[in-house]
């Protein structure tokens, strides 16, 4: 057993920062309402506006053009609604286009989203993935017409961490005159991202896997687009989002932000290099196992392997039983029949799918941990396959 | 800081899943054994091999074991089965219920039933097997039950007793059976028969 948790699922969410939470602290008892006129409020008021700048120039964006919202999800169907309201205004901003052209790897906030959409009368289009996760692009430029408003696309995959050709895709997308969304939860913060060079319309970010708090992210909007609110009612967010702003939460994630400015080059360097290590450890002391993703589009901190014969959730509950806390693409642990649709998406037949683990590194791991891993996971996998029916010839050393 | 949260299943299954009892030997041939019984596919996530060895004289299981590809839930349910089934008559390993399972390890997640489904078809299997090999009258098996699922083996009689257990929608059958969950050509039928026993027990 090892000291303490060995955590390996950051693209799930992170630990706090110690800077993070010192600030938010710090506010603490700053109540006051930040649509106050008096200076409590003013005082709120003030942080907020300090954290709006903080985000808005870590990803190259003006500060009005960021809104607050209370997570990655919200921003994503604030995104997609827009496209599905029906008033007369609304569709007329958005000159009549209407249809949606999305992927088949998206999270489900944005997949489960467009199909209601699409049960709404609105055509949504599913773009195909390679082997390696990336986004088909000549079917992006086929499914392109005059009826499409929107395209969303994620940055970067949070189960196989790859990594999309964001500025082409908005190429593409703008010749033919449509808007560009990228849910970027998953990137902002962990390789550089400016909206103004990848030219993207929506960019969605969170604070709670980079550091922050959960229950706030942020929602990037180009001046001048269309753009209709998901919840109404309120003037705050310059009447874009409705709704008393949760100050300490804004704090939080102006705060994460800061820090990943001083931080992420470093930290990424050291990812790659325990990414590295895991990667060859498993490949020598595991056999048949297999890789998912893209081998270098991918996230610094994320590793996705498939080992037939073992089930994913059995493989999880083992490694927790030391320690050891990573996640599954496998559905018997996410309480659906489906193994993840991501994995299924890339052309992984379901046993791949079902044996899978989503291995996500973040700033506190160490070589060590890595080591202490390497040492469990290739007796979990060999004890699986020892009970398991699937028998294939191998060498289990 | 807070203590060390409750581990996601009953400690029965816990105990199960940590040390499982009596695995089939990863070079041993289930041949060898009396009566063999496979079921499920790798591709809905979970398949079980169960082989037993029989007193034929007093008619009782005397040695149990298997592999299992699947969850834990699967793991740990397919070697409390090969627990409870040693020292059984052929006719009261027969009627082992999914039911009686999830009782000995201590319940299950609504979700996580489904998992806990194929032992007992497993063992009915193997004993079906046994009689065959035998070449004698098999004189358990219902000869008036009708399958319904043929990709997951899921007959008429273990719909019904899944109504009487709870169950009024399709999509909670197949919760609790994983039919459907394979070719799906079965739908209609399942959900008409459905209907019928949800009439029939007036749910």
């Amino acid at each position: 057993m090892f000291k303490q948790q060995v955590y390996l699922d950051h693209n799930a969410t992170t630990p706090i920062h110690i800077e993070v939470k010192k600030a938010m602290i710090s506010v603490m008892d700053i109540f006051g309402n930040p649509s106050s006129l008096h200076s409590l409020g003013r005082q709120a008021k003030e942080l907020i506006e300090d954290a709006r700048e903080r985000v808005a120039s870590f990803i190259g964006a003006d500060s009005q053009e960021i809104i607050f919202v209370g997570s990655g999800s919200e921003a994503n169907n604030t995104v997609l609604s827009t496209f599905g309201c029906l008033s007369q205004e609304c569709a007329s901003r958005r000159k009549m286009r209407s249809n949606i052209v999305t992927t088949h790897i998206e999270h489900p906030c944005i997949l489960e989203t467009s199909k209601c959409l699409s049960d709404r009368g609105l055509e949504v289009v599913h773009l195909s993935v390679d082997l390696e996760g990336k986004v088909n692009l000549k079917q992006l430029k086929e499914r392109l017409n005059d009826k499409v408003g929107l395209v969303s696309i994620m940055m970067a995959n949070n189960e196989i961490g790859v990594i999309q050709d964001i500025k082409t895709i908005a190429e593409i997308v703008h010749e033919k005159g449509a808007l560009f969304h990228s849910d970027a939860v998953q990137t902002v913060g962990k390789i550089p991202v400016n909206v103004k060079d990848l030219n993207v319309d929506f960019l969605t970010l969170s604070a709670h896997k980079i550091y922050g708090p959960k229950g706030v992210g942020a929602l990037y909007v180009r001046k001048g687009i269309p753009f209709c609110s998901l919840i109404r009612g309120g003037h705050q967010e310059k009447g874009r989002r409705a709704g008393t702003e949760n100050t300490l939460g804004v704090v939080g994630l102006g705060k994460a932000i800061e820090m990943r400015d001083l931080e992420m080059e470093e930290e990424k360097k050291k990812l790659l290099a325990l990414k590295s290590a895991l990667r060859k450890g498993i490949e020598n002391n595991i056999p048949d196992v297999k890789f998912n993703g893209h081998p270098t589009d991918c996230l610094p901190g994320t590793l996705n392997v498939s080992f037939p014969g073992a089930e994913g959730e059995a493989i999880l509950l083992y490694l927790d039983l030391e320690d050891i806390a990573v996640s599954t693409g496998s559905a018997c642990a996410s309480g659906s029949l489906e193994p993840s649709h991501v994995l299924l998406a890339c052309g992984l037949n379901a046993e791949q799918a079902h044996g899978s683990i989503r291995i996500s590194l973040g700033k506190q791991n160490t070589i060590e941990e890595v080591n202490y891993v390497l040492e469990v996971l290739p007796r979990v996998i060999k004890k699986i396959r020892a009970m398991s029916t699937v028998r294939r010839t191998r060498s289990q050393k | 800081m807070s203590q060390q949260p409750k581990w996601v299943y009953s400690d029965k299954l816990k105990e199960h899943f940590t040390n499982p009892h009596n695995i089939l030997g990863e070079h041993e041939d289930p041949d060898t054994y009396d009566g063999k019984g496979k079921v499920g596919n790798v591709g809905c996530g979970d398949e079980m091999l169960l082989v037993i060895k029989v007193d034929k004289q007093k008619k009782i299981i005397t040695d149990c074991k298997w592999r299992t590809y699947g969850c834990a839930s699967a793991i740990a349910s397919t070697s409390i089965l090969s627990e409870i089934t040693k020292g059984k008559t052929l006719k009261q390993a027969y009627a082992i219920s999914p039911q009686d399972i999830i009782k000995e390890l201590g319940g299950l997640p609504e979700h996580k039933i489904h998992c806990s489904v194929l032992g007992d078809k497993a063992l009915r299997a193997a004993i079906n097997d046994y009689y065959l090999r035998q070449g004698i009258v098999n004189e358990i098996a219902e000869k008036e039950t009708h399958v319904v699922c043929k990709c997951m083996n899921i007959t008429d009689r273990e719909i019904e007793q899944v109504v009487l257990d709870g169950a009024k929608t399709y999509i909670e059958l197949q919760e609790r059976t994983k039919i459907g969950t394979v070719c799906g050509q079965c739908k209609q039928q399942a959900s008409d028969f459905l209907q019928n026993c949800l009439n029939k027990h007036s749910v």
